[in-house]
């Protein structure tokens, strides 16, 4: 499947790219030094993330997107790097980097200061020179099982509490199958902390199990470097590496492909949401969840007292309306003082009188705010559902690639300019769904003015583009019909990108 | 078996069923559980020992780590999945349930209020201890 990463460099950031590239061969070849070097600080397996000074893209940051092989990889090569410089086996090395949460470089560092304190905490603590095996001991009785039969194999770890190999294996399925547990695994003895190697499990259990408990290891990697996400995809097995800070979220959205396609926020893991920052994504989403069904049926269904200005629900009756909470009497059709009625009551003919325009006015006011929500919600949700419908755009577009093909002549690379259209589509109403959220908690000035132009050029971009797309297949054979989408396509992508690019660059300056 | 720990004691619910327990416990001296007689459910899941024995008040009691109410679930560390392992005993977890009635834990409340009033107004928790030993712990059985 082809990405979108691909027109979207196209239009903006093939040089950046490369950019990319150099850096990150740059730090690979530091990296064997590295290992000598008493500079603790500079990780080179972390990508970092391109801030707006590089010319460039602003809103773009670095990414790199890993498979399960690759994660398996990484570990390997730290778990190498601590065994050979600390001179311990590579099970401990593990065992020791999980504690430190893969901080290799602090581990080395409290490991040279106090080696016994740090081993013991890592629940690695004095042990044994031997390695451990399975075997029958004379005389021994399992303490959790009761059992002593002769010839009955055994197991202990380096600390020594040793435990009959069913009930080791029981209690080792039992913590991986049922609590999902791997790296901090401890000997079954009361109070021992000793953490379980790797070496000593595929002594004592099967290969699914052993599958399971490096699959839960490499989660608790993942999920132990902050640098690191999982695709938060259905069934994707990456994850994604980018370097940015928690605390500059705020000036920028740090939106990551991964390689299966899905578009989402490393900071939030929600999909893609530029140009707004997460935390205003979650306040949007939040109030949405709130107040967008219950705000609708309000303004359908109510009106305030003219006094207090409490929602009033009518769900019956005459106009004659009096208020609960402060006793006003009012008509409900004009909202004009009930007094003022006269004897026409049941029969509202008197919308002209002021008590009545001045109600109305300050109902209308109160509504205003409550209006302008619905305007950008509204606006929100069209683009939402729109995004909705096109969830199986892929083989709805590929079907039309098919028709069209057999209509026009055209060969299979000829018409993947229907498949660059329909991504870009995709792709623009993410981001102009997001745009109406921001705009929502956009402070009125000059800059939400250049802001709404590149909104509604946008929009009405992708809409035009939207309209020649759905065309029937008759038309879409027209060679003048290509270039004008592939033209379309183009444009849409350069207006997001502009769009994006500024408000970027408005966040980054404190806009 | 060694015999049960102080101020305790065990017998199954039915005879036939192994996995419930009955311990009654009576509330130690120099607490102001003192006088209270408490009946503890205790329940081994099918698991046992590899996963831990389920503990429970099955008599009200006014304490930061027991929930106020007719379950009674006790707050207990040694009992968390984390914590419990195989080789543990049971005797130790009574142990640490009796030894919760002489020292509570207020900074791992189950009881939030409760917790508070122990911390800031012992007399009036040490009252309304009582009060609850009068009306649930009088020792029907």
């Amino acid at each position: 499947m082809d990405s979108d990463e691909d027109f979207v460099s196209n239009v903006s950031s093939d040089e950046d790219m490369m950019q990319d590239d150099t850096d990150n061969d740059l730090s690979a070849a530091e990296e064997d030094f590295d290992v000598f070097d008493d500079e603790p600080d500079d990780d080179p397996n972390v990508i970092p993330y391109k801030s707006d000074k590089k010319k460039g893209v602003a809103f773009d940051v670095s990414y790199k997107v890993f498979n399960s092989d690759d994660i398996r990889h990484q570990q390997d090569e730290m778990i190498d790097e601590v065994n050979m410089i600390l001179e311990m086996s590579k099970e401990d090395a593990a065992i020791m980097l999980r504690y430190f949460r893969w901080n290799k470089e602090r581990l080395i560092d409290d490991y040279m200061d106090t080696p016994s304190k740090v081993l013991e905490a890592a629940g690695l603590g004095p042990s044994a020179p031997e390695l451990p095996k399975l075997e029958p001991i004379p005389g021994f009785m399992c303490d959790i099982c009761c059992e002593d039969d002769d010839g009955l194999l055994s197991f202990a770890m380096k600390c020594g509490h040793r435990y009959c190999v069913d009930c080791y294996r029981q209690y080792l399925a039992q913590k991986i199958r049922e609590e999902g547990e791997a790296a901090r695994i401890q000997c079954p003895s009361d109070g021992c902390h000793r953490i379980i190697d790797s070496r000593s499990l595929d002594l004592l259990v099967a290969s699914d199990l052993r599958d399971r408990y490096r699959e839960l290891l490499n989660r608790t990697f993942v999920e132990d470097k902050d640098t690191l996400k999982w695709c938060p995809a259905p069934d994707c097995p990456n994850a994604v590496e980018c370097a940015i800070k928690k605390k500059d979220l705020d000036k920028v959205v740090p939106t990551v492909a991964c390689n299966c396609g899905h578009r989402f926020c490393f900071g939030c893991i929600l999909s893609d949401h530029q140009p707004a920052p997460c935390e205003l994504v979650k306040r949007w989403l939040k109030k949405c969840a709130d107040d967008s069904e219950t705000a609708n049926w309000i303004s359908a269904n109510t009106k305030e007292c003219p006094k207090c200005n409490s929602t009033i629900e009518k769900n019956g009756g005459c106009n004659h309306m009096t208020c609960r909470k402060c006793k006003h009497e009012f008509c409900w059709m004009c909202m004009g003082l009930w007094s003022e009625h006269g004897t026409s009551w049941y029969n509202c003919n008197r919308f002209e009188e002021k008590s009545g325009t001045d109600a109305r006015d300050a109902q209308a006011k109160s509504r205003v705010s409550l209006e302008r929500y619905l305007h950008y919600y509204n606006r929100y949700a069209n683009h939402e559902q729109s995004a909705r419908l096109d969830k199986d755009i892929y083989q709805k577009t590929e079907k039309k690639m098919v028709q069209l093909q057999t209509a026009s002549g055209m060969s299979w690379i000829e018409v993947q300019y229907l498949n660059t259209a329909s991504q870009a589509l995709q792709t623009c109403r993410q981001t102009l769904k997001w745009t109406y959220a921001f705009a929502f908690y956009l402070a009125r000035n000059n800059l939400t003015e250049i802001f709404e132009d590149n909104q509604k050029d946008l929009e009405l971009a992708v809409e035009a583009l939207s309209e020649m797309f759905e065309k029937p297949i008759a038309e879409l054979a027209d060679a003048k019909l290509k270039v004008d989408i592939m033209d379309k396509t183009a444009y849409c992508n350069k207006r997001r990108v502009i769009l994006l690019e500024d408000t970027a660059d408005n966040l980054a300056n404190g806009g | 078996m060694d015999s049960p720990p102080v101020g305790m004691t065990i017998s199954l619910s039915s005879d036939s069923d192994l996995s419930k327990w009955d311990v009654v416990l009576t509330g130690p001296p120099g607490s102001p559980y003192v006088g209270g007689v408490y009946n503890i459910a205790v329940t081994l899941p099918a698991e046992y020992p590899f996963k831990a024995p389920q503990v429970t008040f099955a008599t009200r009691i006014y304490h930061p780590n027991v929930t106020n109410d007719n379950l009674g679930n006790i707050c207990l560390g040694l009992l968390k999945p984390e914590n419990w392992k195989p080789a543990s005993r049971i005797r130790a977890v009574l142990d640490a349930v009796r030894q919760l009635l002489v020292e509570p834990n207020p900074e791992d409340p189950l009881e939030p209020r409760i917790a508070d009033e122990f911390k800031n107004n012992r007399p009036e928790f040490d009252k309304n201890v009582k009060s609850y030993v009068a009306r649930y712990a009088k020792g029907s059985k």
